[in-house]
C-alpha cells in the first residue's frame, strides 16, 4: 500500500523524526497563541517555504493534501462575510492551513519506519505496566499485512453478491466481511501461539 | 493474549479497509460510507477495551502516515485539522459502544443500536464540536448546527450496526466477544 511519504527528496527527509515532531509542536502552540492576520501570515510562511522549496511534483502532492479542507474554508469565509469580520476570518483560515501543512509537511518527509519507531520509543515507560513495545510493534505489522488481505475478502464477497443479485451491494456484506475478520484473528492468534507465541 | 493481539489487529485492519472500499448502497440507492459504521462494530462485537484499542491502533497508524481514513486521508495533518474532535472521540465511542452491549443484557441487537446511538451520537458530537468550535475559532452554540447534517447518516449507520451485530450473533453464537 502507498503511503504518504514524499518520494521526492528534500533536505527534511535527512532531519531525524522526532527533531521533526517537536519542531512542529512547538510550531503549532506558537500559532495558536497568535491572533493577528498579519502575524499568522507571516508564521504561515514557514510551511509555504519549505513547500515550495521542495519543487513542483513536491508542492502538488503537498496541495493535495490540504484539499479536503476546502468545506471548512468555504464555511469560514461565508461566516465572516455575512458577520462583516474579514480579519478575524483570515486569522482563524491561516492558522488552519498553516497547522494541517505544516503537520502534513512532517508526514510527507519521514519515512513510515521511523514514525514507528518513534511510537514505539514513546511507549516504552509502557512496559513497565506489562505492554512490551514488542507486541504494539507486532500489532501495527499485523494491521499493515492484513489490510489488503481484507481487502481483496470484501472484493470477493461483492463479487458473489453481484453474481447472484442485480441490484448494487448493500449493508448486508457487512455481515460476512467482520465475520471474516473475527476469523483471520482466530487462525492469527493460533499460529502465533504454534510459533512461541506473541511474547 | 494472543487472541486479544490479533483480533484488536484485525479490527483496526477492517477499519482501514472500510475506508479505501466503494461506500455500500442502501435499497432506495443512498450511498452510506462504512467506515464511522465501523467504528460502532469495533465496540459492539469486541467490546468496550478490545474495541477502543482497535480504534486506537487504527488512529496511530493514520498518524504515522498511512493514507487509511476515509477519502484517503492521513498523516499527521489530519490531527491538526477541523475533523481533530471526532478523531479523539472514535476511541470513546467504541468503547461506549461496547460498554451497553457488555453491561445491558437486553437481545443483541437492541443493545448494540443503543450502544452505537450513546457512543457514536451522544458521546461522539459533542467531541466533534468541540474541535471545530476550537479550530474554526467559534463557540460551541455557534458550530452545533453543522451536526444536524451528520445526523440522518449516522442514525442510518446506527441501525445498520445494530442489524449487522444481531446478524453476527445469529450467524455465529459464541463470536460475539461483547457478550462472552
Amino acid at each position: 500500500m502507498l503511503t504518504l511519504t514524499s518520494p521526492v527528496k528534500t533536505p527534511l527527509h535527512r532531519l531525524r523524526a522526532g527533531v521533526k515532531l517537536a519542531a512542529l509542536c512547538a510550531y503549532t502552540v506558537l500559532l495558536f497563541g497568535l491572533r493577528d492576520p498579519a502575524a499568522l501570515a507571516t508564521a504561515a510562511l514557514a510551511p509555504a517555504g519549505l513547500i515550495a522549496a521542495g519543487g513542483p511534483v513536491f508542492a502538488r502532492h503537498a496541495l493535495r493534501l490540504l484539499w479536503p479542507l476546502w468545506p471548512f474554508l468555504l464555511v469560514l469565509g461565508v461566516w465572516h462575510w455575512v458577520t462583516d469580520d474579514a480579519g478575524q476570518g483570515a486569522a482563524i483560515a491561516l492558522r488552519l492551513l498553516a497547522a494541517v501543512a505544516a503537520a502534513n509537511l512532517v508526514t510527507m518527509t519521514t519515512r513510515l519506519s521511523d514514525m514507528l519507531a518513534v511510537i514505539e520509543t514513546l511507549l516504552q515507560p509502557l512496559s513497565r505496566l506489562g505492554l512490551p513495545p514488542r507486541r504494539v510493534a507486532l500489532v501495527f505489522a499485523l494491521v499493515i499485512r492484513f489490510i489488503p488481505v481484507l481487502s481483496d475478502r470484501l472484493t470477493q464477497i461483492r463479487q458473489a453478491w453481484l453474481a447472484r443479485s442485480r441490484r448494487r451491494p448493500g449493508w448486508r456484506v457487512m455481515v460476512p466481511a467482520t465475520l471474516a475478520a473475527l476469523d483471520d484473528a482466530d487462525h492469527v492468534a493460533e499460529a502465533l501461539r504454534a510459533r512461541g507465541g506473541a511474547g | 493474549m494472543e487472541r486479544n493481539l490479533t483480533h484488536i489487529a484485525l479490527f483496526a485492519a477492517l477499519v482501514a479497509v472500510l475506508g479505501l472500499v466503494p461506500p455500500i448502497m442502501l435499497g432506495f440507492g443512498v450511498p452510506i460510507t462504512t467506515q464511522s459504521l465501523g467504528i460502532m462494530l469495533c465496540g459492539t462485537v469486541l467490546g468496550a477495551r478490545k474495541g477502543a484499542l482497535a480504534v486506537l491502533v487504527f488512529l496511530a497508524l493514520v498518524a504515522v502516515g498511512l493514507p487509511i481514513l476515509s477519502g484517503g486521508r492521513g498523516g499527521l495533518g489530519v490531527f491538526a485539522g477541523p475533523s481533530v474532535g471526532f478523531l479523539i472521540g472514535f476511541p470513546v465511542a467504541a468503547y461506549v459502544a461496547g460498554w451497553v452491549v457488555e453491561r445491558w443484557s437486553a437481545p443483541v441487537g437492541l443493545a448494540a443500536g443503543a450502544g452505537a446511538v450513546l457512543g457514536g451520537i451522544i458521546v461522539l458530537y459533542p467531541l466533534g464540536a468541540a474541535g471545530w468550535a476550537l479550530m474554526l475559532g467559534k463557540s460551541l452554540t455557534q458550530v452545533q448546527v453543522f451536526l444536524l447534517g451528520f445526523l440522518p447518516g449516522d442514525l442510518i449507520k446506527v441501525v445498520l450496526a445494530a442489524l449487522i451485530t444481531r446478524g453476527i450473533a445469529q450467524m455465529r453464537p459464541g463470536a460475539l466477544l461483547s457478550r462472552p
